[in-house]
């Protein structure tokens, strides 16, 4: 929701250019602070997901494993969504790999389902 | 955020410790005084003092007087939970469900009763009921205080404590980065020199115990990682997770049997907690917990008290309690990521740990809550230069400024007001340990509103020198109030008692040092002032370390942009 607002030059509306430079780059802190919180838990959940099903181990260790290693993937995602170049690049960086898990995720329980 | 990879991880690292910094500092210094908690819950329980040390019974013979007591004191109750001494421990403690018929005042009608419990400290060596200390909630407030928070639901207060220890992580993680000169830095320390000053302090504490601070924070996470994260066992077990949780925990809850209604006696346990030791190569038993005692339908599940390895998961047995015969061995081979979720787990509660371990643990909690207040404080320091030529401060910082004393000099304050209200309200008082509570929240409360009105130096010093001068006269009131004074308890060597009116009075006298310290630096402040103001601040310009954190310096400030604004 926070994509326009970013402080990458071509996001921006032109009338916007009016809002001062520190307005536009507090929405760009907002939005990075936005995909950090929100966009890093939807990872680091996504991946605990799909280790625990995935994982060719018994099952509650596939589950350990996974969950143990979402606490890892979510400050490290923090820190990317803050390297990132523009908070348009991190919101982008964190979509495509939610959307590659989501996605398999998608897959394996539709067809679990159906078995 | 358009600088480099390190410029911004320095700006990470300053928010995202900033704008929790000061629930963690609660969480750590509650956290780590944890470590002592049943030396704290023993201090603050003065009767127990004079209480019998280490027994030279077995295991398996205070089993027997746990029972004998039991048969008689919780007749008709259908679950006893009964801890045996142990090297910490030197009593027997019980507790058990009061059946519904013996409870005195009736539920009254259409409300549903809520089940009470009756608990007993037993002397292993006369198997009397040791009498009633005062009610406190002794060392366990502190140590719930560290995840629950207080005067809020549980579940919320998880979650904020949750968020706040990521918010940790990425700031441990983001300040490693950060830093270049990670170990030279922990050989510098530049007294006197204001702002580099606390950056060494910040750096030297952190350092210091970095691999602990990396641990603590991500292993807190794992403690309550399931609630925070239930999506694994959501899907892999299509929403059964209690199924997960029994394959998962070896001492998770066993389904009991419903009671016969058949009476059968109930074998010695003294036979089982020897049995089951034998079998886990002598390790002793932590607990014993017996379903339908009395009853055809009894088990008895024995818990180790894993003293060996560091990992939670303690080994249990399963025993029918009317035969003795052996029904279940649970939690002795555990798979691997169980293993290493036992030992995370294990970590962070450090009840595996020796006191050689468990001091260090301890100081390294210091140094975590130090790093957390040196931080908070440094943030408040870098911000004041922007102010230095003139200006109205920001209310950014004089927000910062208040919350910091409100933190770090309120909290330990009201700590010390929780001991003195532990000893000064009556015994026999009703409603006594929430009372105690009520003083350590009114206390913070107070000094809180008083720092955030007027968050000065002086304020500083008073707060402190307050807090100083409490926590250091612990080991004076203790004996004045029924408890066992240094003179006694060093001789006799009984250092759980001995230990804590030391460590207080270390604590107060680091604090009163701190008070000094303060009032000796506003009075060197004025000359230093004017000198720095006729030769344009020399430190500032030749600065490596400003090059090295830039954070603050270079970038604006969200919280307080007219402090940018050109």
């Amino acid at each position: 929701m926070n994509l326009q607002a970013t402080d990458s030059p071509h996001a921006a509306p032109r009338r916007r250019l009016v809002l001062s430079a520190a307005a536009r780059y507090r929405w760009a802190v907002a939005s990075r602070a936005v995909a950090a919180i929100g966009g890093g838990y939807g990872l680091s959940a996504l991946c605990a997901a799909t280790l625990s099903l995935f994982l060719p181990i018994e099952r509650p260790e596939a589950v350990l494993t996974g969950t143990l290693a979402a606490f890892v993937v979510y400050p490290c995602a923090v820190m990317w969504v803050f390297a990132a170049r523009t908070a348009w690049q991190a919101w982008l960086w964190l979509a495509v790999p939610c959307a590659v898990l989501g996605a398999a995720l998608w897959l394996a329980l539709r067809s679990g389902g159906a078995a | 955020m358009k600088e480099g990879f390190r410029q911004s991880m320095a700006w990470l690292h300053t928010w995202s410790g900033l704008l929790v910094g000061w629930i963690l500092f609660l969480i750590f210094a509650a956290g780590t005084s944890a470590y002592f908690r049943e030396e704290i819950s023993l201090w603050m329980k003065p009767e127990l003092h004079q209480a019998p040390q280490a027994t030279s019974l077995s295991q398996a013979q205070a089993a027997d007087v746990a029972q004998q007591f039991m048969q008689t004191h919780a007749q008709g109750s259908n679950r006893w939970t009964i801890t045996l001494p142990g090297e910490r421990e030197p009593v027997i403690s019980a507790f058990w469900p009061v059946p519904q018929a013996q409870q005195a005042t009736p539920a009254p009608a259409g409300e549903r009763r809520r089940q009470r419990f009756e608990n007993a400290t037993i002397d292993p060596a006369t198997g009397e009921r040791i009498a009633a200390p005062r009610q406190t909630r002794g060392g366990d407030f502190f140590y719930r205080l560290h995840f629950d928070l207080h005067y809020m639901p549980a579940l919320w207060a998880r979650w904020i404590v949750g968020f706040c220890a990521m918010f940790m992580l990425v700031a441990i993680v983001s300040g490693i980065v950060t830093h270049k000169r990670i170990f030279k830095d922990f050989f510098t320390f530049r007294p006197k020199k204001g702002q580099r000053s606390w950056l060494d302090a910040h750096n030297a504490t952190a350092v210091l115990a970095l691999p602990y601070h990396l641990m603590i924070t991500y292993t807190g996470l794992v403690t309550l990682m399931f609630m925070y994260m239930p999506w694994g066992p959501q899907l892999a077990y299509k929403g059964d997770q209690q199924a997960f949780f029994s394959e998962v925990f070896p001492n998770g809850s066993r389904a009991s049997l419903k009671p016969s209604g058949t009476p059968a006696p109930l074998v010695p346990l003294s036979g089982l907690v020897k049995q089951a030791s034998d079998a886990w190569d002598g390790q002793p038993v932590l607990r014993v917990t017996v379903s339908n005692p009395g009853d055809a339908n009894a088990t008895i599940a024995v818990s180790q008290d894993n003293t060996r390895g560091v990992s939670s998961k303690q080994a249990s047995m399963l025993f029918n309690g009317t035969t003795g015969e052996l029904l279940e061995r649970r939690g002795e081979a555990l798979a691997p990521a169980a293993e290493t979720h036992g030992v995370l787990y294990g970590l962070h509660i450090g009840r595996f740990a020796n006191p050689f371990v468990r001091w260090l643990f301890f100081l390294s909690g210091l140094a975590g809550t130090v790093m957390v207040a040196t931080g908070l404080l440094l943030w408040a320091v870098k911000e004041r230069q922007k102010f230095a030529k003139g200006g109205r401060i920001g209310f950014g910082l004089r927000l910062v400024d208040g919350l910091n004393v409100a933190a770090v000099a309120g909290l330990p304050l009201a700590m010390a007001v929780f001991f003195w209200a532990n000893r000064l309200i009556p015994a026999s008082t009703a409603e006594r340990s929430p009372l105690e509570i009520t003083c350590f929240f009114a206390a913070w409360g107070v000094a809180a509103v008083a720092g955030i009105a007027w968050p000065a130096r002086r304020m500083w010093q008073i707060q402190l020198a307050i807090g100083g001068l409490l926590f250091a006269l612990l080991p004076v009131l203790n004996p004045l109030t029924g408890g066992a004074g240094l003179w006694t308890t060093i001789p006799q060597a009984r250092w759980a008692i001995a230990g804590f009116d030391l460590t207080v009075l270390l604590l107060g006298l680091a604090l009163l040092a701190c008070a000094w310290w303060i009032g000796k630096r506003k009075a060197a402040r004025q000359p230093a002032a004017r000198a720095t103001a006729a030769a344009p601040s020399r430190s500032a310009n030749a600065s490596p370390p400003a090059a090295t954190e830039p954070g603050l310096v270079t970038a604006r400030n969200p919280l307080n942009p007219s402090g940018a604004t050109p």
